[in-house]
Formats: structure tokens, sequence, C-alpha cells
């Protein structure tokens, strides 16, 4: 006997939604709607005081919406989601929801540069102070972790490092001092890995990359695990306390399992209002349609390109997790056996010139501050996303001046490296080639 | 809401309003494995709007001490110790599954304290699976697996929750995991099994009941709650369309609507 749930291709096609509770619609209708009716005032302090389900107004929910972060949930196997505008506004909600002035983070050195700066200069604004860890340094989370620590962040393959964190033993850090590990999830997709199977016990995604996949939409999203006990020490009392805001009630204690993102939408959708429009929901809908058959695609066609690249005399060094001399190469094929990602580090010979005249010759590639799109893209960190490093914090970040990051699209893999060929041809004698 | 019976810590939420010896008092009763959370979409209704309201954690489950009961006999008598813990002569139940099998016990027991019976996805008995009883009583997580499948009609494996955000398979699936399995969801399956005298309990009923059933409830057919109902005199039956055993969730709105109803017909504030 075993259980008939939907596995994954299919819910990523249908969860979240009933075509017979909406006209018989097939594909998910574009609620373009701002706001919904009360049948009576009764309905309306309803759903004021969280008696019933339903819309209100879309800044806190919408039936579009709604539909995305039904199917995100099931996806990663999480209890319940809540989306917003970007990836950013899900980390800064997610921190927000946890958090008070006074709090402290422990987060991973290798995260994406819009992160580190807001756990490094924006958010000790509002009181709240973050210690970085080396993604690999697991005895170094243990020690960063203070008295007032809410909670260890990390990204699974660090930014653009390819460094990985061991996801299951920090999240035994995090669990024996009685806080949550929050996991940005966006460069696996819970294709490749769903973090709550290795403990995590809240995943931000930015949407805008590979699950929406497509390079058209802005989104992001935060996902609970509902396994967490709040209520298990004094630490979060904005979960576990009466709040104010809602006649006294205690989140953790009504709503348990999916607590968190009730208070998400409660508070901050209600008070910071960084909701993800009905278009864009559902252009990420679109992408997670195909979610799988563009994850395996990207997955093999970024294993090509790590072995042309290692076998390339324009390279210095290549990090990919499915290169054997990784070092996180065992670990990467326990917490992501279906495909280590389609992101991919190497080092240009020639250095920082040699990666500039890459970059300016390459022609198929893109060369834009995006990753996980369809189309293969190609940066160059240390002078674009991560520019605002000094040279220490760079390093620190595990970058370097020769670093070039690829995301690798799904177009035939022979039309990528032609076009890398005309890149490092460039590259070998830079002052020969007209720019661009 | 913490308070004692018979010396153990229990827990109920009161519907987000404080608990008031003054109003009328409805107790919820979940189904094996679960928990007050499940009743969130009912009870918070009935707690705004004049009613003292408990959705009880069981012995062992949720936030309540103790250990699981083990038959449904003692849950019905402990039914009884929550009323009269709490300084009240009367109540209303709301039952759902198990909680059913108790309710009715309780108010065959105590005819003079229970003033109306609510029977979601009910039945007079709930013999297990023995495949489903094993590897609930061996703490295997497939047991709440396939607890999950069997409980929800399509707005649970589809989706479509009343609450925006939140998925019904996993949400449920957390609250069974929120104890160890054989604790709670071994120790309530067994009880079911075992428990035969729903049908002669139904009969000695003599109290305003409602029953809320459901199409597609693969727990708990149809059929057998329609059979429990036809044992209970003047029992009414509503039937809600296309959904499955967690009609409380996945219909949550039709099923207040029918409770509502009833409750303030039979039981109404005074
Ligand atoms: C790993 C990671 N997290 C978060 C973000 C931020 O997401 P967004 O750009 O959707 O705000 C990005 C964006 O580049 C990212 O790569």
């Amino acid at each position: 006997m075993d259980p008939k749930t939907y596995k994954f291709d299919t819910l990523s096609l249908h969860a979240g939604y009933q075509p017979d509770k909406n006209n018989g619609s097939r594909q998910v209708p574009i609620y373009q709607t701002t706001s919904y009716l009360f049948d009576d005032v009764d309905h309306a302090a309803a759903l004021f005081n969280l008696e019933r389900g339903g819309h209100i107004y879309s800044r806190i929910s919408n039936p579009t919406v709604g539909v995305l972060e039904e199917r995100v949930a099931a996806l990663e196997g999480g209890t319940a989601a809540i989306a917003t505008s970007s990836g950013m506004a899900a980390i800064f909600l997610a921190i927000m929801t946890l958090c008070e002035s006074g709090d402290h983070i422990v987060a991973s050195s290798q995260v994406y540069g819009g992160t580190a700066n807001l756990l490094r200069l924006t958010l000790p604004k509002f009181g709240i102070n973050t210690t970085f860890v080396k993604p690999r340094d697991t005895e170094g989370f243990q020690k960063a972790i203070q008295k007032n620590t809410k909670c260890i962040f990390g990204e699974l393959l660090g930014n653009p490092g390819n460094e990985l964190m061991n996801m299951p033993e920090v999240a035994d850090i995090a669990h024996n001092a009685g806080i949550p590990l929050m996991i940005d999830s966006t460069y696996q997709t819970p294709y490749l890995c769903k973090p709550f199977d290795f403990g995590a016990d809240i995943v931000v995604h930015s949407l805008t990359k590979w699950m929406a996949g497509h390079g058209s939409s802005m989104a992001g999203i935060i996902v609970e695990g509902g396994k967490f006990n709040w209520m298990q020490n004094d630490k979060f009392p904005s979960l576990t306390k009466e709040y104010e805001g809602y006649h006294g009630l205690s989140f953790a204690e009504e709503f348990g399992p999916v607590a968190f993102t009730m208070k998400a939408r409660a508070e901050g959708m209600r008070d910071f209002g960084p909701c993800l429009s009905p278009q864009n929901a559902w252009n990420v809908m679109q992408g997670i349609e195909t979610l799988s058959v563009r994850m395996e695609k990207h997955c093999a066609n970024a294993e090509k390109m790590v072995e042309y690249l290692l076998a390339h005399e324009s390279v210095a060094w290549v990090s990919h997790p499915s290169a054997p001399d990784h070092p996180d190469y065992e670990l990467a094929k326990k917490i992501l056996p279906k495909g280590r990602g389609s992101m991919i580090a190497f080092g240009i010979k020639g250095g920082k010139e040699a990666g500039t005249a890459f970059i300016n010759n390459v022609k198929l590639a893109s060369h834009l501050a995006n990753v996980g799109d369809t189309r293969t893209l190609v940066i160059h960190p240390a002078s674009a996303t991560h520019s605002q490093m000094d040279e220490a914090t760079l390093k620190f970040a595990g970058l370097s001046q020769d670093m070039i990051r690829l995301s690798v699209g799904i177009e035939d893999i022979d039309d990528i490296k032609n076009d890398f060929e005309d890149g490092f041809r460039a590259a070998k004698k830079p002052k020969l080639v007209a720019n661009k | 809401m913490k308070f004692k019976v018979n010396n153990e810590e229990v827990f109920a939420s009161t519907g987000g309003r404080p608990f008031d010896k003054n109003k009328p008092l409805i107790i919820f009763i979940h189904g094996s494995g679960l928990t007050h959370m499940c009743w969130v979409l009912q009870t918070r209704y009935f707690a705004f709007h004049g009613y003292s309201v408990l959705a009880l954690d069981l012995p062992g489950h949720g936030l309540s001490g103790g250990k699981s009961l083990t038959s449904v006999e003692k849950m019905a008598d402990w039914i009884n110790d929550v009323i009269d813990a709490v300084g009240f002569n009367q109540a209303s139940l709301v039952g759902h599954s198990q909680g059913c099998l108790v309710a009715v016990e309780c108010a065959s027991r105590y005819p003079n304290k229970i003033q109306t019976l609510s029977l979601m996805g009910g039945a007079g008995a709930i013999p297990m699976n023995p495949e489903l009883l094993a590897l609930a009583e061996n703490s295997d997580p497939k047991a709440v697996d396939l607890m999950m499948d069997f409980a929800h009609g399509p707005s649970g494996h589809f989706g479509g929750h009343p609450v925006p955000g939140l998925y019904h398979l996993n949400t449920g699936s957390m609250l069974v995991q929120s104890k160890e399995i054989k604790d709670t969801l071994g120790v309530d399956f067994r009880a079911c099994e075992n428990y035969s005298n729903g049908f002669e309990a139904a009969k000695k009923l003599d109290l305003p009941t409602l029953s809320i059933l459901a199409d597609k409830d693969r727990m708990c057919r149809l059929k057998d709650g329609q059979k429990l109902a036809d044992h209970i005199k003047g029992s009414e039956v509503h039937v809600i369309k296309n959904c499955g055993h967690m009609m409380l969730l996945e219909e949550a709105d039709q099923t207040l609507a029918i409770l509502k109803k009833f409750i303030l017909d039979k039981y109404p504030i005074t």
C-alpha cells in the first residue's frame, strides 16, 4: 500500500488550483484585481479576525498569487508559502518576521551580493547585526551563535564561489541552539534539492531565476517547513506571545505549522507591503510548469560545460560540484543527487584583463546581472555584482579578480562552446581585438 | 488556554477570545493524531460570536501533557472531566472522525450535560486497515502519508486552501508529526479499531444532532456516516459535494455555514 498523492512533475502543473472552482478555466486565471466583496458586515469582520480564509485586498493576498504560493509550498514539501515582489523582498520579509531590534543572525559569507549588503549594511540600521561564517566552516557557525541569535542563514551552494554548506550539520547546530535554519534555495529549486529534507526550517527563493526561468519577471517567495517548534524557548515572542495587532493572538498556538507564514502575511504584508503582482505570479507559474524538464537540461549542459572548461588551455580553474576535484563533490552527490545546478565559476588565464576581453567578445552568452535564465549568461563579478566590495571582502566572499560566473542556459551545447571559443580567442590577445 | 484535568495539563484554543464562563460552551474534539489546530476555521467564528470555545488537544497530543488515552470510552469520560474542570455543567460537542466516536459515547454517558452534537466525517465504527495501523504503531512516517492521502479529497490533493498560501497535505502531515507517531496516531488508531459501542450509544441519544458528511470521504465513507446518522433519533444530515474527510479545512466555509445554522438554532446564546 503506497500513498497516491501527486508527485513532483504533476504538482508543478496542478498544485494549488482546481478548474471547476474557476469557471472551468484550465489555465489559472489572472485576477488583475485589488479587492474582494464581503458578503455582509459579519463576513468582513470574520476575514479581518482570521476567523475565515479568503481574500480582502491584494496587498495581503490575491487568488492568482495564492495558487503560486500553494504550488511552491507543495513542490518544496512545505506547509505554507507567501510570495513577494522579489527575492530580496522575501529575504527581508522573512528576517523581519523573525527578528527584532537587538537580534543577531549568523550567515554564510557566500551569499548573493544584495543579501550580503542587506545583512552587512542595511539591517544594522534597524539594530539587527550579522556575523558571517565561511560556508564550509561548519564549526564556525556554532561558534558564532550568541544569546540573541535568531537564525542561521545561508545559500546551499554559495554564490558565486560554489562552496557547499553542510546543510544537515548546520541544521543540527541551529536546532541545538533552539533557532531555525533559513536557506536561500534559489540556485537549487525544489527540483534539485528540498532543503526541508535536510533540516532547513524556512526556505526563501528568488523566483526571478530558475523557477520562473525565462528572464521575464521579478518574484520571490518564503516557504515554511512547519516542523520548527517556536514555543520551545522564549526567543520568538512575536510568534508565541499575544500579538496586539490581532486581538492578542498567539500565532504559534493558533496556527502551529503555518504560524510563520500567517505572521508574515498578517503583519509583514500588511505593514511593509512587498506584494507580488498577479501577472508576475502567472508568469512564474508558466515557468514552473516546465521546471523539471528545464532543470534537467540546465544541469546536463552545465556538466558538459564543466568538462569543456576543465580541458581548455585558457582556463586556470573551474569550480562546479560536478567536477571530481571539487572539494564538496561527495557531499553534493548526497544533497543534490539529480544535478549540481547550472552555475559555474571559472578562472580565466590572464586575470582581470583577459576576463574583460572574454566577456566583451562572447555573443550568444549574454553579459548581464542575472542568473537562471533559459539563455546562457556570463558576468565578471569583481567588476559588476560585487563591485561595491573591497579586495579583502571580495576574498572573504570567495571571489577573485579572474573569476567569471557562468549561468548555463538550455541552448544547443555546441553553440555555447563555439561562442566561448570566440571569447577565449579574444582573451588570449586582448589588446588586438576590438571591444564590442 | 491551559488548565488541569486529573492533574495533567490540558491545552485548548479558545478561538482567539478570552474564555468566558457566562457564555455557552462548545467543545471541539479532533480526530486521530491531530490537534486543536484543525478547527481554526470554525472555532474563531464561534468565539467571536458569543460562545465560549474549547478546541482541545487530547491528552498526549499537541500542547497538552500526559499520555494519549487508549480507548474511546476513556476519551468520552475525559471530555466530561474537562467540562467539570472548566466549571460548566453543560456543553455542546463538535467532533471530527475519531472525535465523533468520542462525542457520541460521551453524549450517551452524560445525557444531562451534552446539549447538542455535531459530527463531521463520522461513523459508528472506524475499523482500521491493518497495514496502516501497524505502520502507525511503529511510528513509520508512511502512516502519515497514507493518512493524508485517504483523508483528503480534491481540495486537499490539488490545493485551493481557504486560507491563502496554505497547503493542506503538508500542513496536516506536520500536525500529525508534531509528536511521536506511535504515541498519538498509533494509540488513536488502536482505540478506533477497538471501539464497538458506536451504534448502541447512538441509539440511546436524544438530543439535537447534526452530521456533516462528504461524498468523497475515503476515511469514513458517506454510507458509513449515513448509517450512524440513521441510528440517531431525528439526526440532521448534510452532505458536502466533491469533498474529502477533512471537510472542516477542505470546505471550511461550507462546513462553518452548516454548523453555524445548526448551533445558532439548537444551542442559541441566551
Ligand atoms: C541567490 C539569490 N538570492 C536572492 C536574490 C535576490 O532576488 P531578486 O533579484 O529576485 O530580488 C538573488 C538575485 O540575484 C540571488 O541570486
